[in-house]
């Protein structure tokens, strides 16, 4: 089963390693892993898609509160989950019905360049992955894919 | 008051009270070497390898209850920590370990006797440090302490840059520390407590799984008398042996693969197991799906990761085990008649007479077993036994007559060969009145056997016995049960040191030992001598340790009879 997790821990020297390495030594899955500062704090927040049966799960969260560091693991509740991908598409292919798609997945253009234009977009993931599939009929260079935030609410 | 790093951490040490520190100096790790020489507060014993100062530092951790403390250089004197690093995190030990490091500007270049240290050392302690500017290391040494000894206790790992060492800062070192990440829970839910003793007042047949966690907590006092109020028969586990104390009617012995058919059947047959600081080791529990199968489950312990790690638990407390069984105790005095499960004492005292723990002697050759059973003789109360790995330490386990915690003290997560010997040196700085055995095999004693150097020079007097078989026996006995007697690389009769010389050499005193009579004078001289010892004892080299479950196999389905 996937599932999110946010985890709030103090932004110090190695603590990404303490947590990915809690993962490998144990064995569990990392889907994605985001990481940044919470603006104004010393802490930092991670967001962790992670998959597993529910006594997994339960593990995966005692282990990250026994971690020194880590002050909150968010674990359950509605996440507000998005992700990121930019796409880099030539600028002799055919945009007929691009900007209808864009629309739908909460896309812009980003950049545009001599040769191509970059086409961002951000939304959960299976929409993500339709997005990626959708796309691919403009022939696509580079595609490059964040892993999930998430906002508990 | 204004220091640089290494007298920081000396003074750090002196208010830590710390009384001995174990170590090894080196490049990195001179500047505080120097401050050791420049003071009195503490004293350094000087180990022939870094892994025997980690280990010694944990002996001394596990006699005493305090805090043990090492130093290593880096590079090569770390990477030689990890080991003990290791067994003290997976034994839950208190310990701070403070390593050399390059300077900061030399991190990451690949410098002479640099290594990623605490990279190395993050899955093997509680928590660890890189000190990258003087003004941090007073908070830095101060919370390693705690963390070292609060909550589930371990080991702590600060890797100290030598430039850090020879930096000047104010040295202000906190009175308390608050963590706002690290609060440990010690006071149990009122609710679950009362639900557990309900549980108990309702089971018929329950059983007292008594962990490590006992010792750790200094609960045994508190574990006896809630025993014994409700007269609910307990086993212990292998890093228990002493908390229940040998000669109390209640205890049915040590469960798990080499332990008491009375203990394992009470496991298969309990219907409520109350787990106080026990972890559901694989060793203890044996096939899973068949561990505990009637039993609903109990599970006190102050790491709540440990609980429903291994098996789902019924009632799970999360808390300090001393308060948690003091909150029980009066609840436990209302409600429960300890008469009430006499008919389950009954049939367990049944299972005890149909097999019970014990050994063919014979007049013509030494068993293991009869060594330890004789040094519970002649020695008792006034021994704390460490141990290595292998037959010896279970045979230690089922033989010796404990009658407290921290008398029995063993490597038992990682199962650390070379343990026994180094953290014999440890319990004795730390319980100067006892006698410190340390009961090893011909195998595991070659592990670290430089440190007849070590105690030597100190004056440590530590008491090696060898039950010497001339095998790796417990490989041996594996690969005569589960290999067909393919002995592959586990014969080492044809190779072995002459022990008694090896001691002589040192400085020890050596003696060997080939008949029963032999052995009782070889101990009482050695105990007079005062001086590190080795008794090398020819025993059955063939002796088996059983009953055994088979790894993965179900409690109930025991070896009992030696395989010939």
């Amino acid at each position: 089963m996937r599932r999110v997790l946010s985890v709030i821990v103090t932004n110090e020297h190695g603590v990404l390693s303490r947590i990915s390495g809690l993962f490998a030594g144990r064995g569990y899955n990392i889907d994605s892993l985001t990481v940044a500062p919470i603006p104004e704090t010393d802490f930092s927040r991670l967001t962790i898609v992670t998959s597993g049966n529910e006594n997994v799960l339960e593990q995966i969260v005692k282990q990250l509160h026994k971690l020194i560091p880590t002050y909150k693991v968010i674990e359950s509740g509605e996440f507000v989950e998005k992700e990121m991908a930019l796409v880099k598409i030539p600028l002799n292919e055919d945009f007929n019905g691009l900007d209808a798609m864009l629309k739908a997945y909460n896309g812009v253009i980003a950049n545009s360049g001599t040769n191509f234009i970059v086409v961002m977009v951000a939304d959960n993931a299976n929409r993500i992955d339709d997005f990626l599939k959708a796309i691919k009929k403009y022939n696509p260079t580079d595609m490059v894919r964040s892993g999930s935030v998430a906002m508990d609410v | 008051m204004d220091l640089n790093g290494s007298q920081m951490v000396v003074e750090a040490l002196r208010k830590e009270n710390v009384s001995v520190v174990f170590g090894y100096p080196g490049g990195a790790i001179m500047n505080v070497y120097d401050e050791v020489y420049k003071q009195d507060y503490f004293e350094h014993i000087l180990t022939r390898h870094e892994q025997a100062a980690i280990h010694a530092a944990d002996g001394y951790a596990r006699a005493s209850g305090d805090v043990g403390v090492a130093f290593v250089t880096s590079g090569p004197g770390f990477t030689n920590a990890v080991t003990g690093l290791a067994t003290a995190y997976i034994d839950s030990i208190p310990m701070v370990v403070i390593s050399g490091q390059v300077p900061i500007s030399m991190i990451g270049t690949d410098a002479f006797q640099e290594i990623d240290a605490v990279g190395i050392s993050r899955p093997c302690v509680k928590h660890n440090y890189l000190v990258k500017h003087v003004k941090d290391l007073p908070r830095i040494l101060k919370e390693a302490f705690y963390i070292a000894r609060s909550g589930r206790p371990g080991p702590v790992h600060i890797d100290l840059p030598k430039d850090v060492t020879a930096q000047v800062g104010k040295f202000e070192y906190p009175d308390t520390i608050s963590i706002r990440t690290y609060k440990p829970t010690y006071k149990g839910n009122a609710r679950q407590i009362k639900k557990a003793i309900d549980a108990i007042e309702k089971s018929k047949r329950p059983v007292l799984y008594i962990g490590g966690g006992a010792v750790n907590a200094n609960a045994a006092a508190e574990v006896r008398e809630f025993a014994e109020i409700t007269g609910v028969p307990a086993v212990e586990t292998l890093m228990a042996r002493g908390v229940m104390g040998d000669d109390n009617p209640l205890l049915l012995g040590m469960l798990g693969m080499h332990g008491s058919y009375c203990a394992n059947m009470s496991m298969s047959e309990a219907d409520l197991m109350i787990a106080f600081g026990a972890r559901f080791d694989d060793r203890v529990t044996g096939k899973l799906s068949e561990f505990g199968k009637h039993a609903k489950i109990i599970h006190v312990d102050i790491d709540p990761s440990s609980i429903g790690k291994i098996v789902k638990i019924d009632y799970p407390i999360v808390g300090d085990l001393k308060n948690i069984v003091s909150e029980m105790i009066p609840l436990a005095k209302e409600k429960i008649n300890p008469t009430q499960y006499e008919s389950w004492r009954k049939l367990l005292k049944r299972y005890d007479e149909i097999h019970p723990l014990g050994y063919k002697d014979t007049p013509t050759v030494i068993k293991p077993q009869w060594v330890i059973q004789r040094i519970g003789e002649l020695l008792g109360e006034k021994a704390i036994i460490t141990t290595d790995v292998g037959q010896h330490q279970m045979w230690a386990a089922q033989f010796y007559p404990f009658d407290r915690p921290r008398q029995f003290i063993t490597s038992g997560g990682l199962g650390t060969m070379g343990f026994g010997f180094p953290a014999a040196i440890g319990v004795k700085k730390a319980i100067q009145d006892k006698i410190s055995i340390n009961i090893t095999g011909d195998g595991s004693i070659l592990m670290n056997i430089q440190e007849l150097m070590t105690a030597y020079e100190s004056k440590v007097p530590v008491i090696n016995i060898i039950l010497n078989n001339g095998y790796l026996g417990m490989v041996r006995q594996w690969q005569t049960f589960f290999y067909d007697k393919r002995y592959s690389s586990t014969d080492l009769s044809g190779a072995q040191p002459d022990f008694v010389k090896l001691a002589e050499s040192f400085g020890g005193r050596g003696f060997r030992v080939e008949t029963k009579a032999a052995f009782d004078e070889a101990l009482d001289e050695a105990v007079k001598s005062n001086s590190v010892c080795m008794i090398d004892v020819n025993v059955d080299r063939l002796e088996d340790v059983l009953p055994m479950v088979p790894a993965g196999g179900s409690l109930y389905n025991m070896i009992l009879e030696h395989k010939d």
